[in-house]
């Protein structure tokens, strides 16, 4: 009993000691993502690629402790996005922001992170225009234009003549639509038709029929992953477009963490990508197997590859800058280093992410899960959108 | 003229899905007059216990078909003797905060066990393969759903009008405290009522998988559609709602065919139309 009570004591002693040393030096990062309802994954994604960096790296920098406080905006919700940047920023008084997965929450913290002058690190939000609203906006994820315009250049190298784009009705989907026609034509080759098929779209067989009917020996689709994905690759097969040997191009609508679902339907779908979860190389296997090892149930997507970049950005900035914003910005600009999904950089002057750009095609792998399989490379693509 | 008819045909199997993914609604709400908000929480649960026994169990579709419909219809009856009991008594207000509630209940209890990424329904592959009907290619599952979609119109226009069954739900819904004097038993023909209605529910979201893919939110992103069928159908009228998912159907496909720039203000302003025009829906008996 005298012991336990003298362990106790002890102990207690120990904690605060060492929540007094964290507190002077600790650097609070805000994690700004949704972690709830129907896009919840992304916040899962991230959180856990988050925890997988600081599990191989640590939680310290140059001494100082490093702390992730997570935030749910709960969707695409610019307010809910700006109060929560508020909130870390002058309760928490967080020195980086990281997260935003949706482009309006993005958008919404521009002029906050403006006047405080602290940096924002980008894990997915996609539309070249964030980076231009603010000169303390990062990104470690992609762009449309990005992977867009490498998939329609290597279409048209690899054979494709006359394309029909079908494309989800909604910015994403239009800005995917006029990336993809520009670096198309650009090559030579002909649009026969445009597809914009409404967001609430369930059944895709009429547009099917006039994929079809158009003459066109390709279509590029771009969709948002998820059930829209899922009926669309369905009524590709099953309406005969495969059969007729009608090629089908995207970008990321054969996500990892959906693809699964997809079946066998997706066997065979050729997309344009920065991240697949079984890129070649070492530092993207022991990634993956660390991920695998913390969250069995978890496999890695472009989410957790942008998260992951990310925090090593903010790493980075701290070991350079400490919390001095201005000068952490400073010093990202020309950074480069290896990420798991290949040589990465930060572009000097959009503060994009400047990467290889992947053709992958849909396979079974040999443990029965389907993989987005890594066949060419475009390399070193920057933000080819950036003051477009 | 081939146009034509690929409306019609693509019309009818995507009718024929809104009118499976709906009759179950039909039965709650339209028969039996509550505001059911909770319809496609059960369908929900059909497409989820039928995932997890073909994809985690590999049990073959037909069986796991039969295994989740008696599932939530047994999932239903002690919610039906504890909950809705309650439930029919309120206003119609009451009604939609109490059955939404629900839905919020088993989309969280789905999201905590399957997460809420695509649940997807194993088949037999020649259920997706491409059949050559001439003028033009359909998936053999469409065909399936039209046959299956065309019995359950059948068999439930059969029960509601022609067996004693029916007689008795008519009359517990008309006037209950008169049919219970008449000595029927109103609470156990809501109980009946009611557990098929989650049936049929079941059967439609697994059957309807193939277009309306079950997810957590499943019951939240497809509720309009659900409530745009049995309201353009009317209340109270089987057929009716079978004649409006058709109708629908094709509506909603011809403007994908003939004005696809125009998306899917062409189909609500198309029912805004109707609804001004007969605001009970297509088919209502006279009251």
């Amino acid at each position: 009993m005298r012991q336990l009570r003298w362990g106790l004591f002890a102990s207690s002693f120990a904690v605060l000691a060492f929540a007094g040393a964290a507190s002077a030096e600790t650097i609070k990062v805000g994690v700004i993502a949704t972690f709830s309802g129907p896009n919840a994954i992304w916040g899962k994604q991230f959180r856990e690629a988050i925890q997988v960096y600081a599990a191989e790296h640590g939680t310290e920098v140059n001494g100082n402790t490093v702390e992730f406080i997570y935030k749910d905006v709960g969707g695409p919700n610019p307010d809910a996005s700006k109060a929560a940047a508020q909130e870390l920023l002058i309760r928490e008084g967080v020195k980086y922001l990281a997260g935003f997965d949706f482009t309006p929450n993005a958008m919404a913290v521009a002029p906050l992170i403006n006047q405080a002058k602290v940096p924002a690190v980008i894990f997915n939000a996609a539309t070249s225009a964030i980076n231009e609203q603010s000169e303390y906006f990062l990104r470690t994820s992609f762009t449309l234009w990005q992977v867009t315009v490498p998939i329609a250049q290597w279409a048209a190298d690899n054979g494709a003549k006359k394309v029909i784009t079908a494309v989800t009705d909604y910015n994403p989907g239009v800005d995917a639509e006029s990336a993809f026609v520009s670096a198309f034509e650009e090559k030579g080759g002909t649009i026969v038709d445009k597809i914009r098929m409404p967001l609430q779209t369930t059944d895709f067989a009429p547009f099917m029929q006039r994929i079809k009917n158009s003459g066109a020996d390709a279509v590029f689709a771009f969709l948002p992953a998820g059930p829209a994905t899922f009926a669309f690759t369905k009524a590709y097969n099953e309406n005969g477009l495969k059969e007729a040997g009608i090629t089908f191009y995207g970008t990321g609508e054969t996500d990892e963490t959906t693809i699964d679902a997809l079946g066998d339907q997706a066997i065979g779908l050729t997309t344009a990508y920065h991240y697949s979860g079984v890129h070649d190389s070492d530092l993207n296997r022991s990634f993956t197997a660390k991920l695998e090892e913390m969250f069995p149930q978890s496999r890695a997507n472009l989410a957790s590859v942008g998260a992951y970049d990310g925090v090593h950005l903010i790493y980075k900035m701290i070991e350079a800058a400490g919390t001095d914003g201005e000068k952490a910005i400073e010093s990202s600009k020309g950074l480069s280093w290896e990420s798991p999904r290949g040589l990465i950089s930060i572009d000097p002057d959009s503060r994009h992410v400047i990467q290889n750009v992947y053709i992958r095609r849909v396979e079974r792998a040999e443990n029965g899960s389907l993989v987005n399989r890594e066949f060419d490379t475009v390399e070193n693509v920057p933000d080819l959108g950036f003051s477009r | 003229m081939t146009i034509a008819l690929s409306i019609l045909v693509d019309g009818v199997a995507y009718g024929m899905i809104l009118f499976m993914i709906s009759v179950g609604l039909s039965v709650t709400m339209g028969l039996m007059r509550i505001v059911n908000l909770a319809h496609g929480g059960f369908a929900l649960l059909g497409g989820a216990f039928a995932h997890v026994l073909t994809v985690w169990y590999s049990v073959p579709f037909i069986a796991a078909l039969a295994i989740s419909v008696t599932a939530v219809t047994f999932l239903a009856i002690p919610l039906e003797r504890l909950v809705y009991r309650r439930i029919y008594r309120f206003g119609e207000l009451e009604q939609v905060l109490a059955t939404i509630g629900i839905v919020f209940v088993v989309i969280a209890g789905v999201n905590l066990f399957l997460g809420s990424t695509l649940l997807p329904i194993r088949m037999p592959p020649e259920v997706s393969s491409p059949v050559d009907i001439g003028f033009k290619v359909l998936p053999l599952h469409r065909i399936i759903v039209i046959l299956a979609g065309l019995a359950v119109v059948a068999a439930l226009y059969l029960l509601v009008e022609q067996t004693r069954f029916g007689i008795y739900l008519r009359a517990a819904v008309d006037n209950q405290d008169t049919a219970a004097s008449l000595g029927i038993n109103t609470s156990k023909v809501y109980l009946a009522a009611f557990a098929l209605g989650a049936a049929l529910a079941a059967i439609g979201g697994i059957l309807g998988a193939e277009l309306l893919p079950i997810e957590a939110y499943y019951p939240l992103r497809y509720m309009v559609l659900f409530l745009i069928v049995v309201a353009v159908g009317g209340l109270g009228s089987i057929v009716g709602s079978f004649l409006a998912a058709l109708s629908l159907g094709i509506l909603d496909t011809a403007g994908r065919y003939l004005l696809p720039d125009m998306g899917t203000i062409f189909f609500f302003l198309a029912i805004t139309a109707l609804l001004a025009v007969r605001p009970n829906g297509l088919l209502v008996k006279p009251s």
